[in-house]
Formats: C-alpha cells, sequence, structure tokens
C-alpha cells in the first residue's frame, strides 16, 4: 500500500498527457505536455506555434496556467498522505477506500480535462480569419481528442497519456492490489 | 512436332544462354555499361539529405555558395563580400559596416579560396574561411548559422590570392599577396618595381573559442608573386609553403616578362619560428590602416573598426625561418599531401611536375646546402629538396588534391583532364578529361590530414556547350567523379554559379547536428528591437524618426503611421517575433532606395527610407509567410515638410 500511495508522485516527474500536432508542413510535429502543474513545449516554442496555427481559426491562446495546475498538485499530495496513514493504521477495507477516491478523483480530472479542451475547441473568436462549418451547417469545432487521434483540417492531432499518467494507473492498480492482498491474508489469519 | 518440340528446347536453350550471360555481367560488376548505373550514385531521392556539403567559391560573385554532394543541388548562397538584395545583407544599416575597408565601403569582392577550420589535422566544420582577391580581405563564415561574421582587411597586402588556408588546429589563418607593392604603399615610378616592391605573407591568428581574427605578423618577402598557398601538417606543421612566379620581378608584359625564369620558387615558411620571434618581440609595429568587421548574433549588428598598425618581420632577420625551394616554370597551385611529407608544385608551364619532399628539405636546410641566396633568403639545390616528379602528365597542371589512399588527383588546364598519380612512385594511373579547362578541383576533407575520398569535383573555367544555352553569358559547371575505384567514373555536370574558383567539402554530419534553426527572441540585444507588439513605437529625434515595427503570421505592428514628413530619415526597425523554423518575413516599402529585409525569426534588422514624395505608401511582407501573406501590409503617410501631421501609429484599430 506504501508503494500505491507514493507511485502517483511520479506525476511531479513526468507529464500526464501530451497532444500532438501533425502536418505536412511540421517535420518535426508541434507538441504539447500537460503536466499535473503547467504546459510545456516539446520541442523549443511548440506552444508559441500552436497558438499562431490556432489563431486563424480563432481559437484561444493556450494559457500560461490554469487554476486547476493549483488544485490537482494539491489533491495528489493529499492522497498521497491519506494512502500513507492507511498503509500505517488502516485495514484493507481503507485500502478499497482509497481506490475508489482516486478512481473518482482521476475520472473528475479526465472530466475536467474534456470540459477544458472542448471550450477551446469550440469557443472561437467570432471575427476568426477562417470559419468553417461541418456538413450539417454547424460551424466546426476543433477540439482534439480526448483520447487517440483524430484529423482536423491538415493536421493529425495525437493525445495521449504520458509517463506520469502511467505511475498514477499503477499506483490506483497497486491501492486494488494491496486491497486483494490484505482480503486474502484477512482469511488466512482469520479461521 | 517432335520438331517443335526440338525448337521450343532450342529457344529455351538460347534464352538461358542470354539470361545467364545477363547474371554473370551483374555478378562481375566492374565493367559494361550494365554494371555501372551512374544515375544511382548520383539521385538522392526527394526528402532525403546529401552526404557531403560542397561551399563552392562564388569568385566574381564575391560570395559563397552551398551545394550537396552527389547530387550537385544548390542550397544557399551566403552573402561574404559583395550586397545581396535577396536578404539584404550590406544594404541593411546592421550589415553596412561588414563591408567597410579604409578604401570606404565597398558593394563587391572577388572570393577566392574556402578553407574549413582544423583541430589536430581534421576537418572540425566550426568555421569556413575565404578570402576576397581585389581589395585584400578574409572573412570567416559561421557554419552555425552559415552566416558571414568577421571580415578583417589584409593591408600591404594586393591581390589577395595565396590564401586563406588554415594550419592544422586553425592557429592561423594565411593569406599571401599575389601582386606586390611598395611597403608602405608611395608615389614611386612603377619602372623601379624591382628590388622596392615587397610581397607581404600574413599570418592571421584564430582565437580557439570565438574564432576571432587578427594580424598576428606579416613576412616582408622580396618582390615576387605569391600565388598559391598550403599548410604543412603532421610532421611539416609548423611550415607553410607558398608558390611564387615573376621572380623575374617584371612591373609589365608579364605573360612574358614572367615566363622567363626556368625555375621559380616555393618559399617554405617556419611560421613557428617566427612566431616564437614575434612572442620575443621580435618584428617592428608598422602604421597601417585596415579595417576590422565583426557582426555579433546577439545585436545582430556589424561593427566596423579601423585598425592603424600591423607588425611585421623581415625575414632576413631570422634565420632559419624561411628557405626557397626551385620549381619548375611559374608554378601555380602549391599542395601539400595528408601525410605532410610531399609538397606538390604544379609548374604550369612545366612538363612534369614537381614534388618535393619535406624530409630531404630538412636534410639540406641541416646540411646548408644552399645555391646562394635572393634578398638574404637561403635557395635550396633543386636536386636536394626533389622527392620526384610525375613525368609528362600532361599540359598546364594546376592544382593537386589527394585521396588519403596514397593518390594524388592533378588538374590540367590545357589539356583539359585530371590526372590520377601515385605518391611515391610517380606512375599515372588513370586520366579522364573535363569539360572543360578546368581549374581547382576538390576531394572533401581536402586541405587535411584525413580527406574523406569518395568523390572528386573539378571545377571549370569554361561551359560552352555543357548545358541548355543562356545566350553569350553562361554560369561555369563543375564535374562530379567517383574516386573510390582504381579508374576515375564521371558521374555528374552541374552548373555553378559565378567563378567557382574552389570550393571546401565535407561529410554533412558534423555541420548538419549543429545548424542552427531560429535566432532566440530572448537573446536578442539589438537597441532597437520590439520583442513584443507592446514594445512597438516610434519615435522622433529632429529629422529622424525610429520605427519599432515586429512582424509576426500575419500583419505588422504598427501598420499604420501617420505623421512623417519630407526631409525625414525613417528607420524601419523590423523584429521577426517569430520563433517556428523557417519562417523568416521580408519588408520592403514604395520607393524605397535600397533593398528589401528578409528577417530571420528572431532577428532585427533595419532599413533606411528617405521618402522624396507627399503620399500614402504601402510597405509589405515580401516572404510568403503564410496564408494571410497576402493580407501582411500597412500604410505609412508622408506629409509636407511644413505640415502639422502629428506622430501617431497604431496596429488593429483605426488610426486617430
Amino acid at each position: 500500500m506504501i508503494v500505491a500511495a507514493l507511485l502517483p508522485l511520479g506525476l511531479f516527474l513526468f507529464p500526464l498527457w501530451r497532444i500532438t500536432l501533425e502536418a505536412p508542413q511540421y517535420p518535426t510535429p508541434l507538441a504539447m505536455n500537460i503536466h499535473i502543474n503547467d504546459f510545456s513545449d516539446v520541442h523549443p516554442h511548440d506552444i508559441k506555434n500552436i497558438n499562431l496555427m490556432n489563431h486563424y481559426v480563432g481559437m484561444q491562446y493556450i494559457p500560461d496556467a490554469i487554476p486547476e495546475f493549483k488544485v490537482f498538485p494539491v489533491a495528489i499530495i493529499i492522497t498521497t498522505v491519506l494512502g500513507l496513514l492507511i498503509a500505517w493504521k488502516g485495514n484493507y477495507k481503507w485500502f478499497l477506500g482509497w481506490f475508489i477516491l482516486m478512481l473518482v478523483l482521476s475520472t473528475a480530472g479526465m472530466y475536467d480535462f474534456y470540459l477544458w479542451e472542448h471550450d477551446y475547441g469550440h469557443n472561437l473568436d467570432p471575427k476568426a480569419i477562417m470559419k468553417f462549418t461541418n456538413k450539417d451547417g454547424t460551424v466546426m469545432g476543433f477540439q482534439p481528442p480526448l483520447f487517440g487521434s483524430k484529423d482536423i483540417l491538415n493536421f493529425k492531432a495525437h493525445s495521449y497519456p504520458q509517463f506520469g499518467a502511467l505511475f498514477l494507473a499503477l499506483g490506483i492498480a497497486a491501492g486494488f492490489l494491496a486491497y486483494i492482498v490484505g482480503k486474502k491474508k484477512k482469511k488466512i489469519f482469520s479461521p | 512436332m517432335k520438331k517443335i518440340l526440338t525448337s521450343i528446347i532450342a529457344i529455351v536453350t538460347v534464352l538461358t544462354a542470354f539470361t545467364s550471360c545477363t547474371n554473370s555481367g551483374k555478378t562481375n560488376g566492374k565493367s559494361g555499361a550494365l554494371s555501372s548505373n551512374v544515375a544511382e550514385k548520383v539521385y538522392v531521392a526527394p526528402g532525403e539529405h546529401d552526404e557531403f556539403y560542397a561551399f563552392i567559391s562564388g569568385g566574381y560573385s564575391g560570395n559563397l555558395t552551398v551545394y550537396g554532394l552527389p547530387s550537385g543541388r544548390m542550397f544557399k548562397e551566403i552573402p561574404v563580400f559583395s550586397q545581396f538584395p535577396t536578404s539584404g545583407y550590406g544594404y541593411s544599416e546592421e550589415t553596412k559596416p561588414m563591408l567597410n575597408t579604409s578604401h570606404g565601403f565597398i558593394p563587391w569582392g572577388d572570393s577566392h579560396h574556402p578553407d574549413i577550420s582544423q583541430t589536430a589535422g581534421e576537418i572540425d566544420g566550426r568555421f569556413i574561411f575565404i578570402n576576397e582577391n581585389n581589395t585584400p580581405r578574409i572573412a570567416k563564415i559561421d557554419l552555425k548559422t552559415f552566416e558571414t561574421t568577421e571580415i578583417i582587411e589584409v593591408p600591404n597586402s594586393a591581390g589577395n590570392h595565396s590564401s586563406s588556408f588554415v594550419t592544422e588546429n586553425t592557429e592561423y589563418v594565411v593569406a599571401g599577396t599575389r601582386f606586390s607593392v611598395p611597403i608602405p604603399q608611395r608615389d614611386m615610378p612603377i619602372k623601379e618595381y624591382k628590388g622596392n616592391f615587397q610581397g607581404a605573407l600574413s599570418f592571421i591568428s584564430v582565437a580557439p573559442e570565438t574564432g576571432n581574427m587578427d594580424i598576428k605578423f606579416q613576412v616582408l618577402m622580396p618582390g615576387f608573386n605569391y600565388d598559391l598557398s598550403h599548410p604543412g601538417r603532421g610532421k611539416s606543421h609548423g611550415w607553410f609553403f607558398f608558390t611564387t612566379y615573376n621572380t623575374e620581378e617584371a612591373s609589365t608584359l608579364l605573360e612574358v616578362n614572367a615566363s622567363q625564369n626556368d625555375k621559380d620558387f616555393i618559399a617554405a615558411v617556419n611560421w613557428k619560428k617566427i612566431e616564437e620571434y614575434v612572442n620575443n618581440g621580435g618584428g617592428t609595429m608598422m602604421p597601417a590602416d585596415y579595417a576590422h568587421n565583426v557582426y555579433d548574433e546577439h545585436t545582430h549588428t556589424a561593427t566596423s573598426t579601423m585598425k592603424k598598425e600591423v607588425r611585421v618581420v623581415n625575414p632576413a632577420e631570422v634565420p632559419g625561418a624561411v628557405f626557397f625551394l626551385p620549381t619548375p616554370k611559374s608554378p601555380h597551385g602549391c599542395d601539400v599531401d595528408p601525410s605532410g611529407e610531399y609538397i606538390v608544385g604544379n609548374g604550369k608551364l612545366s612538363a612534369n611536375l614537381t614534388v618535393h619532399s619535406f624530409t630531404k628539405m630538412l636534410a639540406a636546410i641541416e646540411g646548408e646546402k644552399f645555391d646562394g641566396e635572393a634578398y638574404g633568403i637561403p635557395i635550396l639545390k633543386f636536386e636536394d629538396v626533389l622527392a620526384g616528379s610525375v613525368e609528362q602528365p600532361g599540359l598546364g597542371p594546376l592544382h593537386t588534391e589527394f585521396d588519403g589512399q596514397g593518390n594524388a588527383y592533378t588538374t590540367f588546364f590545357i589539356s583539359s583532364e585530371v590526372v590520377k598519380w601515385k605518391l611515391g612512385t610517380w606512375e599515372v594511373i588513370d586520366r579522364k578529361p573535363t569539360y572543360y579547362s578546368v581549374g581547382h578541383l576538390t576531394i572533401p576533407g581536402g586541405n587535411s590530414r584525413k580527406p574523406q575520398g569518395k568523390y572528386m569535383f573539378a571545377m571549370n573555367k569554361i561551359t560552352k556547350d555543357r548545358y541548355l544555352p543562356t545566350g553569350p553569358e553562361m554560369e561555369h559547371s563543375a564535374q562530379l567523379y567517383d574516386i573510390s575505384g582504381e579508374k576515375m567514373e564521371l558521374l555528374l555536370d552541374f552548373p555553378t554559379h559565378g567563378e567557382p574558383h574552389y570550393a571546401a567539402a565535407m561529410r554533412a554530419d558534423l555541420i548538419k547536428k549543429r545548424s542552427q534553426k531560429i535566432y532566440n527572441l530572448e537573446d536578442n540585444k539589438h537597441p532597437y528591437a520590439a520583442k513584443s507588439d507592446s514594445e512597438t513605437k516610434v519615435v522622433r529625434k529632429g529629422n529622424e524618426v525610429h520605427i519599432y515595427m515586429t512582424t509576426i503570421r500575419s500583419h505588422f505592428s504598427p501598420d499604420n503611421i501617420e505623421g512623417i514628413k519630407l526631409g525625414d530619415k525613417v528607420y524601419f526597425h523590423v523584429t521577426n517575433l517569430e520563433q517556428d523554423f523557417d519562417v523568416p518575413h521580408g519588408f520592403a516599402v514604395l520607393g524605397q532606395n535600397t533593398s528589401e529585409l528578409l528577417i530571420m525569426p528572431g532577428q532585427t534588422k533595419t532599413s533606411v527610407w528617405e521618402p522624396t514624395k507627399v503620399g500614402v505608401w504601402p510597405f509589405y511582407c515580401t516572404d510568403f509567410c503564410s496564408a494571410l501573406h497576402q493580407e501582411m501590409q500597412g500604410y505609412i503617410r508622408v506629409s509636407p515638410a511644413n505640415a502639422a501631421t502629428p506622430l501617431k501609429w497604431s496596429m488593429g484599430e483605426d488610426i486617430e
């Protein structure tokens, strides 16, 4: 359980997610890493260049910081401390509780990410230089995929988890494993 | 039926025979048209990169062109000694000082011999040096940015031709004078040339880290013509060799009068000895006047400093420093083999090719076996220093390069061919025609201990019918040969720009990985840079107006400017805010009496405009930067000199 509680700290070392944009004019694709507390360029000036591309279709600039950057790190630290406390004092049933808490928080995180992406891709400047409509006449959005790859005009956008997400997932899985192991031990030791 | 069967069998047998014949032809490999697919050898597929860079001198274009080998494709023209309206080099306020000399601003130059910097006798790909022949100068190009970053004028020199070759660790880039002149320059009768004119050999030190150039000393030699030179390497490191002609010291009709002596000289200069002499206070500081121009990649601006003195050395005062090696008939090229043992004197009017031995030269010096002296410089005996000669290899030998496998390749101007011969045995191995009248030739890694072989290219002086005709004036032609086999194989003809005087070439990898993509905007220290739209402004200082302008896809800021008056001097200081690879912006304004500007990402360049007419004049981006390139434009209003139009500027809103 200690391992489970510590693994999500990997989020402070590695990016959580990466959005990559490929286009013929970009033999080196543009890409942005999303960390628990920051956005970062994959290659120098990538975010500046993503913003430059996006201004043609009226998308907002990627902000330097979003409120989530304050909330997420705190949430991770709290859950880690909580996990350690449980590992020290609690019994295996608490392990399950921690596991469920982490699942809920992660899902909430993903949902938040989706909302941000949706706003970013759909809340367009009415004075956009180029306006595109879908076949049904609605305004075309430029939301990158939540997970996977998608064609957006001349770009192919990829959205995939990075090492940070792997650490989080392993942590959560380890929490569940700790619960299973704890439950079995309980059975063995209590006839 | 039986007959039919028999004939079928017969046909099959014959076909099989043919097939097997073809197969054996293929496996044998080397001979016949089937075996060597020349097109394949020079084909670089779309999107693939060439294996070698070739930096080909533009000669009288004053510039340096960058090619890929084996494809022969041209990638860039680097402006060096000539104004270049394409980028604004020599026109922009920042780069005008690069072309400053003691004779004032000179818009043109005659570039000759590029040579790449070396470390421990091997090409390191950091800098490339090139000489200007007419108004003697040496330039340094930084191969990180492929831009000219330094030019130093060479005083006391004239016809800066035996230049710009570097020593084994780029301690010096050496510049020798082709024309001897009065030193110091003075008003005197031309016919008093003999005994009064001198030839300066300049040793320009190169700072190890920065590459900064400084004339360490000049050796004032007798009034001969110093034609070409090369450094010693390996065992002969510390020496430099110069060919001479006109040892007759003629000042008129040189084609006859400078061709009389049976032998001219190769001057062997022990620069280590002279360096030591100079470091101990030897030589004298002489008044001089020469420009030193340095481009700073952070301010994106060049400064020109006039230097007022230079250290000169009289070789007769440094015993053991300079010797003459008699060499037949006006030798042109002076080439040292990769081991440093052989010094080839390409006697251009001689039937044979003379090769001197460094070891024998040292022994002769040791034994003090001199054959007289010239102006206090000992002359060694021809037989004592001769290693051997290649007998009757061709007509008009000019230059020799080496493949690092013990072979040498010499160009013959008159018989228009390249001849491959063996060092040591002096036997001719192969000869191939060139089209036509070849001057220099280049093997990648040429002037070093480790030539990189594989290819050799010849740079020809005459083109005639090699390409589709383009009227009386044509580009010169180069020819690429495969030299990996025993025999040379002609692979490709490709046109070159200007006069491809000489070239330096090397494997692409070292340069490729260091090549810079953009200039960091953060590092931009230009005093008139605007590093964001919010820093843009227009400032009047008397009749000077400074516009701090930015460009980013796809607008100028400001793009509406009012309050300019006739008689004003308007400075457009344009900063390209882009930080993406290969997104330059251009700038031009109607009626501009200078060139456009082409501004790289993160760079600032300045164009001066002195409007001559009242009106509202457009300016626009000249580089097709983006989908909205055509919209990247603006207006500047010019009012009469006595108008009261206030100074205003804006972007994105109507000017109020």
